[in-house]
């Protein structure tokens, strides 16, 4: 039996110092960008200073978060959805759309739009597996064809652009409870998108960090070929992340139907690559095998606090996209160079 | 799956007390119109070092990837504890107790140690995992490995390569349960390295497992074998016990025997030991040697 002392521990290996194991962690550009830009809007913001705006701000990095929840899952897993943001839109118009043309209970929307929503997510799944293509084309497929139904099936129903107001329907009141509520939490209104986004990220962090099925997407997205061979079901894997993301786009699509009582059949579109920015803000690799939850929820706090404080600053608001794409670069540059002087301590 | 029920296999051999574990009869493998086996037959009993070696496209790695798993026969039957199978993932397989170091180590380089260590039998305490018991582990199967990696946390990508063979072989010698299944475990290792590795299938075979090893070593293979195949251009070329054998044979036999008969009688003509004046190339200009037909398709990787 070799011993211990036979073989000396190997000096040429070092331990990581608590710093480097810290500053190794994905999020942790994510972290610094978000506290960056927090102090420039205070600084420079006289409005992003008010408590009271918060809430406000919250929301909005809501609306994106609890996609990024589940678009960073499926990053890590090594795979796209171009189809997330009109998914959103499909599933609050699938709701609407059914309990509307047949005068039911909006519950039985919810339902049939919660359906149709994981339909969509395990036939990304499906296809993938079956087509072996990159999920980048096939999702790109679902896009245009979720893009060309929301349109059309909505003029077919609706007449128009817009799905109809479900308001006078039987369970509108508790189903606007559900979604679209908000509530205080001292000076600040805590919508509930809010609460879901916080749910979400936490259920998603220890999911990935804490059960075993956060080792299997880490390890199909790093390397499939290996999660195969050691056992790891690779497929059943892809088509569960895909159809998270189907949920969640549910759950935002829902939000969105109570809240406005009705869903713009065009909505949603390119917001697919916010949701993808937010993740790789938040330390997600392109190539699948790395990355965070946490950090893509602080990724869509970032866009939050960029959207609302462009405005607040008074600056022309035309300019949030352009800022949009100098802050992935800039978070993929820092993640990149963190990621190597972490690996080289 | 179970169609052959308890029959024993056909060579009779299954009639002594301590038959094969595993038996492959006849095992044939196309991809396309390439056979890349034909009528492979393997006896793995427990308690044995069952040796497979051969050349590069010899058809090793179809071999154990079909008993891994990976890969399904197109001809003949594999048979485990007495009853026909044919592995739908390497899941199944490794239900069945066979684990397998894979050439290329099957690690994700991004993620940690333990948690490749661990991929698919992780250990569980309610839904979550059992994080320190799981590094206590891994740490102490590494450490009988002869390698001290003292932060577990590292991803496998940042080991040197030794260290990751090192994690792929304890794995799979921790969760091997009947057969265990090594491919070329010892090609990408030095002297000492693969001297731990051979103690350790000699390890394994002490426990009582089944062990497949691969390699096209036949000093490696004679050191710890009990059975020696021989496959070429998937087929058996050689099948025999060790007392049929002695090292030389089997070192001949690896070498092409005949065919490196005839290779050195070929490399007469190139002049070995001759030095010529160091000249300019052009792009382009160095001859192609004259080759029997057939001859560079015969070293196609299979």
């Amino acid at each position: 039996m070799t011993t211990v002392t036979a073989t000396p521990a190997d000096d040429r290996v070092a331990t990581r110092s608590v710093a480097a194991s810290f500053l190794g962690r994905p999020e942790i550009g994510a972290l610094v960008g978000a506290v960056a830009l927090a102090t420039l809007f205070l600084l420079v913001a006289p409005a992003f200073r008010s408590v009271g705006n918060i809430g406000t701000i919250l929301y909005g990095s809501s609306t994106i978060g609890i996609m990024a929840v589940a678009v960073a899952l499926l990053m890590i897993g090594g795979e796209f959805d171009l189809s997330a943001g009109v998914a959103v839109t499909t599933s609050g118009l699938a709701a609407a759309h059914l309990a509307w043309y047949f005068s039911l209970n909006v519950w039985v929307g919810v339902a049939f739009a919660l359906a149709l929503a994981l339909g969509i997510g395990a036939f990304n799944g499906w296809l993938l597996h079956v087509t072996g293509l990159p999920s980048f084309l096939v999702t790109l497929g679902t896009f245009f064809v979720l893009q060309g139904a929301n349109l059309a099936l909505t003029r077919l129903v609706a007449g128009g652009v817009s799905s109809n107001s479900l308001n006078d329907l039987d369970g509108f009141d508790g189903a606007k409870a559900v979604f679209a509520s908000s509530f205080d939490l001292g000076p600040i209104e805590i919508k509930v998108p809010i609460a879901f986004w916080l749910v979400l990220t936490v259920v998603g962090g220890v999911v990935l960090l804490r059960t075993h099925y956060g080792s299997w997407i880490f390890a199909v997205g790093g390397d499939p070929a290996a999660a195969r061979a050691v056992g790891v079901p690779v497929i059943a894997t892809k088509v569960a992340l895909f159809m998270t993301v189907g949920f969640c786009a549910w759950l935002l699509g829902m939000h969105n139907l109570f809240n406005y009582n009705n869903v713009q059949s065009g909505q949603g579109v390119g917001n697919e690559f916010i949701y993808i920015i937010s993740s790789v803000i938040g330390g997600c690799l392109l190539t699948g095998g790395y990355g965070s939850v946490v950090g893509a929820t602080v990724g869509a706090l970032i866009f939050g606090m960029t959207q609302l404080g462009i405005t607040y600053a008074g600056w022309d608001p035309d300019w949030f996209k352009t800022f949009l794409g100098i802050m992935l670069i800039a978070a993929t540059l820092v993640n990149l160079q963190v990621k190597q002087k972490a690996d080289a301590r | 799956m179970t169609a052959a029920g308890a029959t024993p296999a056909p060579d009779g051999e299954a009639t002594s007390s301590d038959g094969p574990i595993l038996a492959l009869d006849d095992i044939g493998k196309s991809y396309g119109n390439v056979h890349a086996l034909r009528g492979v037959s393997l006896r793995v009993r427990q308690g044995e070092v069952t040796c497979v070696l051969g050349d590069n496209g010899a058809g090793k790695s179809t071999l154990i990837k079909i008993v891994a798993g990976l890969h399904d026969y197109s001809e003949g039957t594999m048979t485990l504890r007495g009853s026909v199978r044919r592995f739908a993932s390497p899941r199944v397989a490794q239900a069945f107790g066979i684990a397998t170091v894979y050439q290329d180590l099957a690690l994700a380089p991004l993620m940690s140690v333990w948690r490749n260590f661990f991929l698919a039998n992780e250990i569980r305490r309610g839904p979550f995992l059992d994080i320190p018991a799981m590094k206590r582990i891994c740490a102490e199967e590494l450490t009988k490995m002869g390698i001290v990696i003292p932060d577990l946390d590292r991803p496998v990508g940042s080991l040197s390569g030794g260290q990751r063979q090192v994690v792929a072989i304890a794995r799979a010698i921790h969760f091997g349960a009947a057969v265990l299944i090594l491919d070329e475990p010892t090609a990408a290792l030095g002297v000492k390295q693969s001297g731990v590795v051979l103690k350790y299938i000699a390890k394994a075979r002490d426990a009582g497992l089944g062990v497949i090893f691969i390699t096209h070593n036949p000093h490696h293979a004679y050191l710890v074998g009990n059975h020696f195949i021989v496959l070429k251009l998937g087929q058996v070329a050689l099948d025999a016990h060790r007392d049929e054998l002695t090292l030389a044979q089997l070192t001949a036999e690896m070498a092409g025997g005949q065919e490196l008969a005839e290779l050195s009688h070929e490399l007469r003509g190139a002049q070995p030991g001759k030095v010529v004046p160091p000249g300019d190339v052009t792009p382009g200009a160095v001859e192609a040697p004259e080759l029997a037909p057939g001859e560079v398709a015969g070293m196609e990787d299979v």
